[in-house]
């Protein structure tokens, strides 16, 4: 029983150590790594990806999963280019996809909570109808010639403070989302839903508001990449941030979040999603081939969850 | 027969067992008590091969044995029925009863189905059970499924079945159909061990009983020669007293008054009043829909009929969160799937029925949250290391002291308690009287859900019983005793001693 808060810390510890283990083993074998041009560019990728983990963390904190968000990334960044292109302020034009990202997730959290539908089967349905719509909007070809937006080009491609502005944005939608998830009511609610989603509404929680809030998150947070990925790319592409779902899951999952909800914390994920992000630009730095590369990817993750499984035995 | 001398066992540094002592004889009910964490599923886990001992002797028959893993203790015929069940609901009573070592034509794999059922069905009549060997074991009843356990312990020759706790969800009338199975049992030279913390039913059955306290052995005594007393003091190294404390309290108005309140399929017009100040006892027989009647006052359940007046007023209660504006507070049966999120700490439980008392604007007001779980953790006598602590390490009896904390938090007016001692060990049942008698005193009204009728007799002003969804019976304080309540329960019918 001591020993038990070390134990505890351990485990959570446990990715991170494996992303400095990783982050070693690569600048060993490629010194190239550790340049600051390399770091931020692995950091201004990651950025998409995490912001999207963040955002599944919530939803896997319930017990959930969204499977959707990588169509919804494609939606509100065609929207939002859509937009550009035609005139629109960028900031309304952002507003806008943001608000919309909101709306998709929380339909998302609806559909699964009212409609009583497995989030599996939900998100299933949601990400082949929103890549749909996608494919409606856009006709099928990319948006580009999105005007010369100075804020706009600045969200993907510009430096705050010497930083890239996607990673600042990342790291402000980091804290911003750890102090909800760790010092807010609604934080305890999601990890209570999760927990035990029963006992929790018998202590008057309303469990499906919490639900429909984690999707909507999701959503929005899905929305914030989708703007910088079009920012970075200046077009949106209709068939963006296809799979993006999976690279989520597996940062939600590398980070120590369990599947079964109620359990896990959202500085995991930022590691996962680090972790993530330095084996694929390192491989390439070392000249792995991208078929391999795929390997290697599952294998990490399949290692890093077996460990986890041991841990916990 | 089995010997086991001198039993330790320390986990990580933390002796649960100090040279245990523990003789079973062939052809005997032994009973194994003591409150919880004494050392008991320690002591039947290391006899059944889950744990290996630190140091000590186990002797079957005379023989040294030394178990590695269950297989070797099931070897030797000793079999564990644990409190949660092991039986597939999705499969027939044969492919429970042969799960695992069904009968196959030699090593293809292709099973004699209609060998394991003849031999199903002779089993099962030998234990003078009439069930249909290809019925679905999901639609038994938990008492058949029970015995259905029993048989498995009996077709794979088990001599010695260990049973934790197995009457926890039985009605009256299957704890005796099971108590007629184990006698049988018993005159064939099966022995038992017993673990239950209901003491009718070890005098009722047993024929001896041994006494663990704190992971020590205090001794063993022969069931007609003791008392009730000497095995409480036993327990808990003190006097008890009173079983059940009294209270000094002045009945009130009439609080909470429900009417006609109905749920198509599970219970109808179920009508009655608690008064401040009051504890209602609502006894029946497992499945009578006392539970149900109380999610539905608590809005867990959607009514299909019927009002609820709290204080003479008309209320409509449709969530758990109005039941709670109203100052309703509900103590569930079941703490591990309804009343605690076991990975939480038990700070963390306790706020979840207060977050906004424990928060401003949102944000959690650690030293608010703190300050209330310090206070319940003193009044409660919750024995934790800390406010930290996670529930899924408590013993059942904190965890359900931390259930009542969460709604002592929300300060209700009236609180629903549902067997709020199940599987609870005897010092902290009275610990919990106590904490119900203080509600009372200071005005609360109580109802209570329970199923062991000495309860319901010691700490109810006045009992309504239920059977099969019907409100069929009230007794006065005066008038309460348990053939009478049964009366009630069984709709009349005649019930026999246990």
């Amino acid at each position: 029983m001591v020993n038990y808060k070390n134990k505890e810390l351990l485990t959570k510890l446990g990715p991170l150590f494996g992303l400095l283990l990783l982050i070693i083993i690569v600048s060993i074998l490629n010194p190239n790594f550790l340049s600051i041009a390399n770091i931020f560019n692995v950091l201004r990728q990651v950025s998409i990806s995490a912001i999207i983990a963040l955002g599944m963390t919530f939803v896997i904190l319930t017990g959930g999963i969204d499977l959707s968000v990588g169509s919804t990334l494609a939606l509100t960044g065609a929207v939002a280019a859509s937009l550009l292109a035609g005139g629109t302020d960028p900031f309304v034009a952002m507003g806008i996809a943001l608000v919309l990202g909101l709306f998709l997730g929380a339909v998302n959290g609806v559909i699964i909570t009212k409609g009583k539908v497995a989030p599996f089967i939900a998100t299933l349905a949601t990400m082949t109808i929103y890549r749909g719509l996608t494919l409606v909007f856009t006709d099928g070809k990319p948006i580009s010639n999105l005007g010369d937006h100075y804020t706009f080009q600045l969200f993907g491609k510009g430096y705050f403070l010497g930083f890239p502005v996607p990673v600042v944005t990342m790291v402000i939608s980091f804290f911003v989302l750890y102090f909800i998830l760790q010092k807010t009511t609604f934080g305890r609610r999601v990890y209570a839903v999760g927990g035990n989603e029963e006992a929790a509404k018998l202590s008057g929680i309303n469990a499906d508001r919490v639900k429909i809030a984690v999707y909507a998150i999701t959503g929005f947070l899905a929305a914030l990449s989708a703007l910088i990925l079009t920012s970075r790319l200046n077009s949106a592409q209709p068939t963006a941030g296809e799979s993006y779902e999976l690279d989520a899951i597996a940062a939600v999952v590398l980070g120590g979040t369990s599947l079964n909800g109620g359990k896990g914390w959202i500085f995991g994920t930022l590691i996962g999603a680090l972790i993530i992000g330095v084996l694929n630009n390192g491989m390439n730095l070392i000249g792995v081939s991208s078929f391999w590369q795929q390997v290697v990817k599952g294998i990490v993750i399949l290692l890093a969850v077996l460990l986890d499984r041991k841990k916990t035995a | 027969m089995i010997e086991m001398s001198g039993i330790s066992k320390a986990f990580s540094g933390n002796v649960v067992l100090d040279k245990v002592e523990f003789k079973l004889a062939d052809g005997e009910i032994h009973a194994l008590m003591g409150e919880n964490g004494a050392g008991k599923s320690t002591m039947m886990k290391i006899l059944s091969g889950i744990y290996t001992k630190d140091s000590g002797n186990i002797k079957v028959d005379g023989q040294l044995v030394n178990f590695k893993s269950p297989k070797d203790a099931e070897k030797l015929g000793i079999h564990v029925i644990h409190q949660e069940l092991n039986i597939l609901p999705d499969l027939t009573v044969v492919q429970n009863l042969f799960l695992g070592k069904e009968k196959t034509y030699g090593k293809t794999g292709i099973l004699k189905n209609r060998e394991m059922e003849k031999e199903a069905a002779k089993l099962l009549s030998k234990l003078g059970f009439n069930i249909n060997p290809k019925k679905r074991a999901g639609d038994l009843s938990v008492g058949q499924q029970q015995i259905i356990e029993i048989a498995k312990a009996i077709a794979s020759e088990a001599k010695y079945i260990v049973m934790d706790e197995p009457t926890a969800a039985l009605t009256d009338r299957e704890i005796e159909t099971l108590f007629k199975t184990v006698r049988e049992l018993k005159e064939k030279g099966i022995s038992f061990v017993y673990i239950s913390h209901r003491m009718e039913e070890i005098f009722a059955i047993c024929d001896r009983i041994t006494i663990l306290r704190d992971g020590q052995y205090i001794g063993v005594r022969n069931i007609p020669e003791t008392t009730f007393d000497e095995i409480v003091e036993m327990m808990v190294g003190r006097e008890l007293g009173e079983r059940f404390p009294t209270r000094q309290c002045e009945i009130g108005v009439t609080k909470l008054q429900v009417r006609n309140l109905s749920v198509n399929g599970l219970f109808e017009n179920i009508s009655f009043t608690v008064n401040k100040g009051e504890v209602l006892g609502v006894a029946g027989l497992m499945g009578a829909g006392r539970t149900e009647v109380a999610q539905t006052i608590f809005g867990y359940r959607k009514a299909s009929n019927g009002e609820v007046f709290i204080d003479g007023k008309k209320v409509s209660i449709k969530s758990p969160i109005d039941a709670m504006k109203y100052g309703i507070g509900f103590v569930t049966e079941d703490r591990k799937t309804q009343g605690l999120v076991l990975d939480f700490s038990i700070q963390e439980n306790i706020a979840l029925a207060n977050l906004e008392k424990c928060s401003s604007s949102g944000v959690i007001n650690k030293s608010k949250q703190q300050s209330m779980v310090t206070k319940y953790i003193e009044e409660l006598k919750i024995r934790t290391s800390g406010p930290e602590q996670a529930a899924k390490s408590l013993s059942g009896g904190n965890q359900q002291k931390v259930v009542i904390a969460k709604w002592l938090g929300t300060e209700p007016e009236i609180l629903i308690l549902d067997e709020p001692t199940r599987g609870v060990d005897i010092g902290a049942k009275k610990e919990i009287y106590h904490i119900i008698n203080k509600l009372a005193e200071s005005g609360v009204a109580i109802l209570m859900i329970s199923s062991e009728l000495p309860e319901v007799i010691g700490v109810a002003d006045r009992v309504i019983v239920m059977q099969e969804g019907k409100l069929t019976g009230e007794v006065m304080k005066e008038e309460m005793t348990q053939e009478i309540i049964m009366h009630y329960a069984t709709g009349g019918e005649k019930v026999g001693q246990l």
